[in-house]
């Protein structure tokens, strides 16, 4: 029988198989960052370990550093004590580390892949939920907790049970103005937060292979907002296209054999999963969440659902407490929502390609008076690549603050946050509660809506931004 | 690791489904660099509300936290463990968890306890009617029971897991008893693969 992209890299990385144990997994890249890390080292410490292989992890600062003024020390003592253990484990074990203010530092989940570290095949782990953005070059890649880094610096290797394989396929077409940040809030809204939950998840399908790396990337990203364990995507062109020539891809004739490995890890024509879902693309949408988790998402053409309106007691009583949180009532217009805010940036849309969209609605227009509006790039080359390219311009001319790498406005461990009752259009991952800042409430949306919406001051398409949309009020 | 064999005390009821671990411990806690001290962070959102039920006295002393389905989604933050535990609870029971939480619980001696959602209703029927219910997570037995409310009934926890649970091991010794065919392993990874260092 057929193996699965996921059941292969398993099979090749497993170190140790035991009937009824964990399969003991080797471990190719372990990323390392400020917030989830310190607690291992310590451990280590206290018992007399080292670690394995220092030359398959690195480490950079991304969660706790400022998007502004980052030549000056970080203000909060908290932080700063943070990003400071991080140094001195990295150089007391050997560590490589791109810090604070270096060409390379950027979210975790956005440098290994702009460096070639992030290769088809390979197992990844760091200790962050996102982790799973590497999925899209076709490499088996999860998150991990604190623990389970410990014993990865430890052993270079994690005991894991094998998890189901499920298929998400999506066919066909996209609509016009529905991008691959859609792709992902469709899949979440149709399979719930834990549709995924004990599984690999394979994204497949022609809607799939059409997309970029940069869009791969965003629908790998959110694999666990359905519970996933993992996403991933075949290797292919695209994916060899995008890699070859990055400082740490393999160079010359290691890139042939590289390859040619890569070109036998898509699943097999008979291999099985143990669930599959089927999206039609045709029926995505431009989608804007409304609630307080990822599934709780509607078309931007739709309005606020009523509690009564779901099936079951916990879904009614989940909404009724969503909507009291956001401030909401059911039946408003999503585009009759006024917006304070709008963040673009994080690791589910942080990269050139998310920046060069935004910046193409934004493009000799100016953000609604009163607004606040953010990009904060991904990386630091991401920057970097943006601003040779003028973007930077394209974005403060139209009104907007353009900022210095980081997870900025995503989760609420450094400067930028939301206020209490702030509401923000974002191109983040979670609309939990409190995460972007207590009291804050998160809509999440595509890069295009967002800077449609900058512009706008009320959810809108940038294809709104030529009609007038008679719906709501200063529009 | 201690080892945890039965756990029996009182519960809390928190009927919410969908609990991510931005709402156990939020991220302006996770500045900090120590394993400790994260109880006072607990749900720390929710407790401003005086009507939530951690606020209410007679849920105190509780062992057990009986939560809705799903619990444990979003981020990997093992503190959300760390803030259960120091808090005081020693099992958390729902229907389904989070993998990288359950995960987490297992390295840590949290047992998490996954049961089917008619055991789930029946005992946050159970414990909201009555908060001194006794309720009792037999580890090695793979049952919770609350024999004053006529419940008990099996969950399902991982072999390994339970291994691990029943004797207190470190899992980093056990896989450091298979070094040499780590090293074995490692001598047959391609050239090619990629280095951080070079």
């Amino acid at each position: 029988m057929g193996k699965t992209l996921a059941e292969k890299i398993w099979d090749a990385h497993v170190v140790h198989h035991e009937e009824g144990e964990p399969d003991l997994l080797y471990v190719d890249l372990h990323l390392i960052h400020e917030v989830t890390s310190p607690q291992a080292f310590d451990g280590l410490r206290l018992s007399g370990r080292g670690v394995r292989r220092p030359d398959l992890t690195l480490a950079t600062m991304d969660h706790n550093v400022p998007t502004t003024d980052i030549d000056r020390p970080i203000a909060d003592p908290v932080s700063a004590r943070q990003v400071d253990v991080l140094a001195q484990n990295c150089s007391e074990f050997d560590i490589p580390l791109y810090p604070m203010g270096d060409a390379n530092q950027g979210i975790v989940h956005v440098i290994g892949p702009q460096l070639g570290l992030t290769q088809p095949g390979l197992t990844i782990v760091c200790g962050d939920s996102h982790t799973s953005t590497h999925g899209a070059f076709g490499a088996l890649a999860f998150g991990i907790g604190t623990s389970e880094i410990e014993h990865v610096l430890a052993t270079q290797t994690l005991p894991q049970r094998r998890p189901a394989m499920m298929a998400v396929t999506v066919e066909g077409d996209l609509p016009a103005g529905v991008t691959a940040k859609d792709v992902i809030l469709g899949i979440i809204a149709r399979i719930g937060t834990g549709g995924g939950v004990g599984s690999i998840v394979e994204y497949r399908g022609s809607t799939i292979r059409s997309l970029s790396m940069e869009g791969r990337m965003t629908v790998c990203n959110m694999s666990i907002e359905a519970g996933a364990k993992a996403g991933l995507i075949a290797p292919d062109d695209t994916t060899f296209a995008w890699l070859e020539g990055r400082p740490r891809a393999p160079q010359g004739s290691d890139w042939d054999r590289a390859v040619e490995a890569w070109r036998s890890l898509p699943s097999d024509p008979d291999a099985t999963f143990d669930k599959e879902v089927v999206i039609d693309a045709s029926a995505l949408a431009p989608y804007v969440s409304w609630g307080t988790n990822p599934a709780q998402t509607v078309s931007i053409d739709d309005v606020v659902p009523d509690p009564a309106s779901f099936d079951d007691a916990a879904q009614q009583e989940a909404a009724a407490r969503a909507l009291r949180y956001m401030g909401l009532t059911a039946g408003t217009s999503i585009r009759d929502i006024a917006v304070d805010t709008v963040f673009i940036g994080s690791c589910t849309n942080g990269r050139l390609e998310d920046l060069r969209a935004a910046a193409g609605v934004v493009r000799g227009r100016r953000v609604k008076d009163g607004m606040r509006a953010l990009v904060v790039p991904g990386s630091m080359l991401v920057k970097a690549e943006a601003e040779a390219e003028g973007l930077d311009e394209v974005f403060t001319a139209a009104g907007f603050e353009w900022r210095s790498a980081g997870c900025s406005m995503c989760l609420g461990m450094n400067p930028d946050i939301l206020t209490p009752g702030e509401r923000c259009a974002s191109t983040s991952n979670r609309n939990f509660e409190g995460r972007q800042g207590k009291g804050g409430r998160t809509h999440l949306v595509s890069p295009e809506v967002a800077a449609a919406t900058a512009i706008a001051g009320r959810f809108r398409t940038p294809s709104d931004l030529d009609t007038p949309v008679s719906s709501g009020g200063a529009g | 690791m201690e080892p945890v064999r039965v756990i029996s005390g009182t519960a809390v009821p928190l009927r919410a489904s969908d609990v991510d671990t931005d709402q156990i411990i939020p991220s302006d806690w996770l500045k900090k660099v120590e394993r400790t001290g994260f109880g006072d962070g607990l749900f720390e959102s929710w407790r401003e509300s005086s009507d939530f039920v951690l606020n209410q006295g007679r849920y105190d002393g509780a062992s057990i936290l009986v939560a809705g389905a799903n619990f444990g989604t979003g981020s990997s933050r093992e503190h959300a463990v760390w803030a259960l535990m120091d808090y005081g609870f020693r099992a958390v029971v729902s229907v389904r968890f989070a993998d990288i939480f359950r995960n987490n619980a297992g390295k840590n001696g949290l047992v998490a306890v996954e049961v089917d959602a008619a055991t789930a209703d029946a005992l946050l029927d159970a414990v909201e009617a009555d908060p001194s219910l006794e309720v009792v997570v037999d580890v090695e037995g793979r049952r919770i029971s609350a024999p004053a409310a006529d419940i008990d009934a099996a969950f399902s926890l991982d072999d390994s897991v339970q291994y691990r649970l029943l004797n207190g091991l470190d899992d980093i010794g056990l896989t450091l008893a298979h070094a040499g065919t780590i090293e074995t392993f490692e001598a047959r990874r391609p050239e090619w693969l990629p280095r951080t260092n070079s």
